[in-house]
């Protein structure tokens, strides 16, 4: 939507195809709030700082001209949503309300904790969906609401020049042609059992980049949250340990003292969701099975707690039936967000890897926020990044589609045999009989998930994985459509659906298959040190002849120095 | 085994609308609505509804259940079945387009017809604007709506005139955009509620307070912009 | 469509208003009218009190009230239920129908009022 707000507000004819009404999008959910240099709790603060924090947070293989571009355009981009609507909480001084986050330090990891992630209580996904809609409103951006895109359409130079879209209400198909498709198509966290993501998370955008053959990088990396509500996978915001809640084993202890004895319970998010599943496995963990950690939050008292974390008490009493003012709320790590996705430079610009190795932009194609690899995120993602990177990717998508545009975009329009081909999944699910059941497929998917490739992850453990997956493509390939029916067929969209998760959960078991090494999210049993001599890299996944091929990071910001990968610990 | 009466319409198969009967085996759990949604589903896949974050915050699953309007992933069955029953129907007052699901068409053209983005003449700063822990705290109860519809469609005024009364959803954002520090286009946006339909068909009965889901208060904001209306024309 | 012609003044607030202070110089005149015949009245002090200019006026008031009061509930009332998007061009029909004749009856109420309040 931020992108395609840039270009509607210059006046470019922009049609948003959203599958459910923009406001419901899973940015909806983010809490704690999009961390940014903005100078209002420090008024030192220094996006460069933030940059350091996000190169360490990704272990190294975030791309540095990418994120040194996210960190130095974001006060930007949020002063841009403040002056939109946004209804940040405010300091005394009347300035943006900024709290403390994993990861987030002064002066380069020397200056202690700093408070960086700009808040709207615990709505600020809340607030950015909205005010982002409000915006486009305002500019007059056609939207496609409850439309469902199925695959990309290319023409015959292999540019991207549109998708096919179903009508959810009258089950109408078209193809929608366009000089530049931008993907914000979010992620995938339904490929696991277990997961805080929403259910229209299927993977989309990725599903669609991968059947039309390309690449995917760094897919293997998943981030475990470490506190999703046991049970429920509702999220729980690092906000929480931000405003100074912890977390505790069943004996009472502050256990994170023990495994990040200076960060604490606010380093970087695989370090915490690790200690929590050790502290879990080695029989400390709470409850009668004794299969999760307690996050400690009555000691801020009823107040705090109700101005900054409204939202947040909302969900305990809902969920875990615990009222975080008296009790502590039963959490457990929980698969958060995809930091892989489609690669891309910092215009927003898909990219694929030619014979030689070399960057190839992929003509007509964009990707922005979740789906996108930048990467900014690399291996692991920190708090609040997450929203600063759609909003400032978005725009520069915009911004360079805008700049293309006024050059003039030239490209073939697709033949008919071309939109066939982008149709033919459909017409297949459409005349489908007999198949399995598609919700009994896709709970055995995310079950295969979720025991093989959680947050621990080995050799022989992965291959009876992939295993497992390889059975799974034709039966889910041959999954049943039993309703055929045009109107608001929600049992077709799903089913389309599952082909996409499928998608993504083979690229990512066979990439963490490959990377033989622990980094970031990527924790293995067999492989338990970073492995910086042959795994530097970005992994990229090429779907035709699934093979697993390795892309260089970006050492090269432009304005600052190179940080250089050094021992991560918190 | 729990008693689920389901509103069903098909509009390539049915005639009309008609209550399906099923039995749902909740496993003696407490289960949200949502959850017991998700089951008959998996015994007919059929069956149409939205839903999507199942925390209550993308506003998806209003639907109205035992009577009550409500978001069906925030609603546990020990706090709507009686008597080991549960109704669930659509929203009641909108066009329905198949099962549970409802066409907003023109609960979204209310939404719309209030302007629901800060209007600032003049020159934005290098930062942000500021605004004080006070002002900002007028928008609390306000800026939290998830637009759902449970409150509008929940309102006899709106089920009447839809076309013509804003309904509370719209107007509590009506009053959002008035009561923002930020936003410098007051006069013109009361001088457009001031017709005899969009706030005054109001009645104060209080219907969307009692089935708002995130617990806010439309008709407090709709009184504040009759106060506003009443104290620029006096 | 429901249009706002047939409004009182085309503005929701004066309609508002005007139900309130309708309502307000209602609930005095009854609430006096109940205090003088809780007091006990005979035909004599009734007429006495009633020959009397300010009740005359009071009492026109109250009428003039009762007229506007109505004519604002009614019209919205009719704007509710007689409606076009209810019942097609029916509707319309219907609720001009109905806002002619309770204009014909509150106007004759007036008229009837005046005549019994001077005596005419």
């Amino acid at each position: 939507m931020r992108a395609a707000l840039q270009l509607a507000q210059s006046g470019y004819k922009t049609a948003v195809i959203t599958k459910v009404f923009p406001t419901r999008s899973h940015t909806v959910s983010a809490q704690g709030g999009i961390t940014c240099a903005i100078a209002s709790a420090d008024p030192n603060d220094d996006w460069r700082w933030h940059m350091y924090d996000t190169v360490k947070g990704s272990d190294y293989i975030g791309d540095q001209d990418a994120i040194e571009y996210m960190c130095s355009v974001g006060p930007e981009a949020v002063f841009e949503l403040e002056h939109m609507g946004l209804p940040f909480s405010r300091t005394e001084e009347g300035r943006i309300y900024q709290r403390p986050f994993g990861g987030q330090s002064k002066n380069y990891g020397e200056g202690g904790q700093a408070a960086r992630t700009c808040a709207a209580a615990d709505r600020t996904g809340h607030a950015l969906l909205h005010t982002l809609y409000q915006g486009n409103m305002k500019n007059e951006t056609v939207f496609f609401n409850e439309w469902y895109a199925t695959d990309l359409v290319k023409n015959q130079d292999g540019a991207v020049v549109g998708v096919i879209a179903i009508c959810m209400e009258t089950g109408e198909t078209v193809y929608i042609k366009s000089k530049a498709t931008v993907f914000a198509t979010g992620g995938a966290g339904r490929i696991y059992a277990s997961t805080t993501n929403a259910h229209i998370n299927t993977g989309d955008g990725i599903g669609m980049a991968l059947r039309a053959g390309f690449p995917v990088q760094d897919i293997e990396m998943w981030q475990f949250h470490p506190t999703g509500i046991a049970g429920a996978g509702v999220l729980v915001t690092e906000g929480c340990r931000g405003e100074g809640g912890y977390l505790i084993n069943k004996d009472g202890e502050r256990f994170m003292e023990r495994y990040a004895p200076n960060a604490k319970d606010l380093a970087g998010r695989d370090v915490v969701a690790r200690s929590m599943v050790l502290e879990i496995i080695e029989g400390r963990g709470c409850g009668p099975e004794g299969d999760h950690v307690f996050l400690k939050l009555d000691h801020l008292g009823e107040e705090v707690l109700e101005s900054r974390l409204p939202g947040i008490c909302e969900l305990s009493r809902t969920f875990a039936h615990a009222d975080p003012v008296k009790e502590p709320i039963p959490v457990v790590p929980t698969c958060h967000y995809m930091m892989g996705g489609i690669p891309t430079n910092v215009h927003g610009q898909a990219l694929t890897i030619d014979a030689s190795g070399r960057d190839q932009v992929i003509p007509g194609l964009y990707a922005c926020g979740e789906v996108a690899c930048v990467s900014v995120h690399g291996a692991n993602r920190l708090g609040g990044n997450s929203l600063l990177d759609l909003v400032v990717f978005g725009r520069a998508s915009g911004l360079h589609i805008e700049r293309a545009l006024r050059e003039g975009i030239d490209m073939r329009d697709a033949s008919d045999s071309d939109i066939e081909q982008a149709m033919s999944r459909l017409d297949k699910l459409n005349s489908s009989k007999g198949g399995e059941n598609v919700a009994a497929l896709r709970k055995e998917l995310q079950n295969t998930m979720q025991n093989h490739f959680g947050v621990f992850r080995n050799e022989t453990f992965m291959r009876e994985g992939i295993a497992k997956l390889a059975d799974l493509r034709g039966r889910i390939e041959g999954a049943r459509l039993d309703d055929k029916s045009m109107a608001y067929n929600t049992a077709r969209i799903e089913a389309l659906e599952l082909h996409n998760l499928f998608e993504v959960a083979e690229a990512t078991a066979i990439t963490a298959e490959e990377r033989r090494e622990s980094r970031g999210a990527h924790a293995r049993d067999d492989y338990q040190e970073r492995d910086d001599e042959n795994w530097l890299c970005h992994s990229m996944y090429f779907p035709t002849d699934k093979r697993v091929g390795k892309r260089a990071v970006n050492f090269e910001p432009k304005t600052v120095d190179t940080f250089q990968p050094k021992a991560r610990t918190y | 085994m729990l008693q689920v009466s389901i509103y069903r319409y098909n509009p390539e198969t049915d005639a009309e609308p008609y209550m399906q009967d099923v039995q749902v085996d909740t496993g003696g759990k407490d289960l949200m609505v949502l959850d017991v949604m998700e089951l008959i589903k998996a015994q007919d896949t059929t069956v149409a509804y939205r839903r999507s974050c199942r925390e209550g915050v993308c506003g998806s699953d209003g639907v109205n259940m035992n009577g009550k309007n409500g978001l069906a992933c925030i609603t546990p069955l020990s706090e709507t079945v009686r008597d080991n029953k549960l109704v669930l129907r659509p929203l009641p007052g909108l066009p329905v387009i198949r099962d549970l699901v409802v066409d907003m068409g023109m609960f979204y053209a209310q939404y719309e017809k209030v302007q629901p983005y800060l209007q600032n003449t003049s020159p934005a700063p290098a930062i942000e604007r500021l605004q004080s822990p006070e002002d900002r705290a007028k928008l609390d109860g306000l800026y939290e709506c998830i637009l759902c519809a449970c409150c509008s469609t929940a309102c006899p005024s709106f089920w009447w005139n839809p076309d013509r009364f804003i309904g509370p959803a719209g107007l509590l954002q009506a009053y959002r955009f008035l009561a923002d520090t930020r936003d410098t286009a007051t006069e013109e946006r009361l001088s457009r509620l001031d017709d005899p339909f969009s706030v005054f068909r109001c009645h104060g009965i209080q219907n969307c307070v009692n089935v708002c889901p995130k617990g806010l208060n439309p008709t407090r904001a709709i009184g504040h912009i009759r106060n506003m209306l009443l104290s620029r024309a006096t | 469509m429901v249009t706002a012609v047939t409004s009182m003044g085309r503005s929701g607030l004066y309609d508002w208003m005007m139900q309130r202070v309708t309502a307000v110089i209602l609930l005095a005149y009854f609430l006096f009218l109940a205090c003088v015949l809780t007091g006990g009245v005979d035909f004599a002090s009734w007429k006495a009190l009633y020959s009397q200019t300010w009740m005359r006026v009071f009492s026109l008031l109250a009428l003039l009230s009762l007229g506007v009061h109505a004519w604002v509930g009614l019209w919205a009332v009719f704007t509710d239920y007689l409606t076009e998007r209810l019942m097609g061009t029916t509707g319309n029909v219907l609720r001009m129908l109905a806002q002619v004749v309770s204009a014909i009856i509150m106007f004759t109420y007036v008229v009837w009022g005046v005549q019994i309040l001077w005596g005419l």
